[in-house]
């Protein structure tokens, strides 16, 4: 999977569409009996741990399911405190599932519109008149690819720093949602895309460039 | 007419002769529900934008045509680019005002009046007016506001049809960033 997500912006900096293509893959499952050896703490609303590293479970990873079944936060799918439950001997052995915690739906909301304002910035700095805002942000694990089209909508891609084709990547998702979003004419302009078929041909367009590596030119 | 939902290719063709009715059933339906020509024509104008801002975005998808400098290259843009996509037509420019903020777009045919005749009850109804509203809704899209209308009508007897752009103002409120 060496495109991890898709994001689109749109003009005001609210998070119309978000897909994850990924899955994380620093994750444990494990069986543990009591006493727990992982001291665990509660930090942003979930579970994670403070203190404790064995068998690939990390400083800092959050509790993610309790005996195979997903957990909400703090508590578990039936409600229950989890740091009650694992205080309790009788429910032992369990089998807890440990990893990076996934962004929240609120979390990736607010580090859009946060791109979005940081997107000015990229032409703000620029010592040339007329430059275009941020077009690539790398760190060591991935690369952002932004592009805005002329009408202020940001197709945003997070892909692994090797891939390339993106720039094609993103204008085939450009026409994606020009097709599919924009002439579905119960779709209001600038709201959430919540159109099937575009979610199917977003994903289709992902597995082409996954697999072809180089997208090559836009068709 | 369904579409597939993996279209590969935009060169799926329609029969105009379906386009030419399909615009004709709409026309004379609205007039049967507003019965007032004037309305009609601000009832297609509204359709028209909202065609608009979403054909912009088909447009720039599959043109890859860049920001325009100038009017004069918008217009071009509109005549050369835009309407021999969409139309299949492509109008010349000419009467341009001497301040560079108007011009005119004279269509030799237009597809949407294939075989039609205008009574003389609706004399004042502007049967394409629906392009007036795409047009003014795509520029609006990209930070232009524009007036369009009719100058001159075939169905109304003249020679051409002119469609008549004037230039507003560029639209400042949320410009996209790098545009200022």
């Amino acid at each position: 999977m060496a495109i991890f997500s898709v994001y689109v912006v749109n003009k005001a900096g609210g998070l119309i569409y978000q897909y994850d293509n990924y899955v994380p893959r620093a994750e444990a499952e494990k069986t543990f009996s009591y006493p727990l050896d992982l001291v665990l703490k509660i930090h942003d609303e979930k579970v994670v741990v403070s203190f404790g590293q064995r068998d690939g479970i990390r400083v800092g990873h959050a509790l993610l399911s309790i005996n195979g079944v997903d957990v909400n936060g703090k508590f578990t799918a039936d409600g229950k405190e989890i740091i009650e439950y694992l205080k309790d001997s009788t429910n032992y052995p369990v089998s807890i599932r440990f990893g990076r915690a996934r962004l929240s739906s609120n979390e990736k909301l607010m580090l859009a519109s946060m791109f979005h304002s940081l997107f000015a910035i990229g032409s703000q700095l620029s010592p040339e008149v007329g430059s275009s805002g941020i077009e690539m942000l790398e760190t060591d694990m991935f690369k952002l690819h932004c592009f805005q089209t002329l009408t202020g909508i940001k197709f945003i891609v997070l892909a692994d720093a090797r891939q390339s084709g993106i720039d094609a990547l993103l204008r085939k998702i450009y026409k994606i949602y020009s097709d599919f979003a924009l002439k579905n004419p119960f779709y209001s302009l600038e709201m959430p895309i919540r159109c099937e078929l575009f979610d199917q041909n977003l994903k289709g367009a992902l597995e082409i460039a996954d697999k072809a590596g180089n997208f090559g030119p836009v068709s | 007419m369904s579409r597939q939902s993996n279209r590969t290719t935009d060169s799926k063709k329609m029969n105009s002769e379906l386009f030419t009715l399909t615009y004709g059933a709409l026309v004379t339906q609205l007039c049967k529900d507003y019965e007032n020509d004037e309305e009609v024509n601000k009832q297609l104008d509204k359709m028209g934008y909202n065609i608009g801002v979403r054909l912009i975005e088909d447009f720039l998808a599959r043109s890859s045509v860049g920001r325009c400098q100038d009017f004069r290259e918008t217009a071009d843009v509109i005549a050369k680019v835009a309407f021999k996509m969409y139309l299949g037509i492509t109008p010349s420019v000419t009467n341009w005002s001497p301040a560079g903020d108007e011009f005119s777009l004279i269509l030799e045919s237009n597809p949407l009046v294939d075989f039609v005749e205008l009574p003389d009850n609706h004399s004042s109804l502007v049967y394409s007016n629906l392009l007036c509203g795409v047009l003014r809704g795509a520029l609006e899209m990209v930070q232009m506001a524009v007036d369009v209308k009719f100058a001159q009508d075939t169905l109304r007897g003249d020679n051409v049809t002119e469609i008549r752009m004037k230039f507003i103002k560029r639209i400042e409120e949320n410009l996209p960033a790098g545009d200022e």
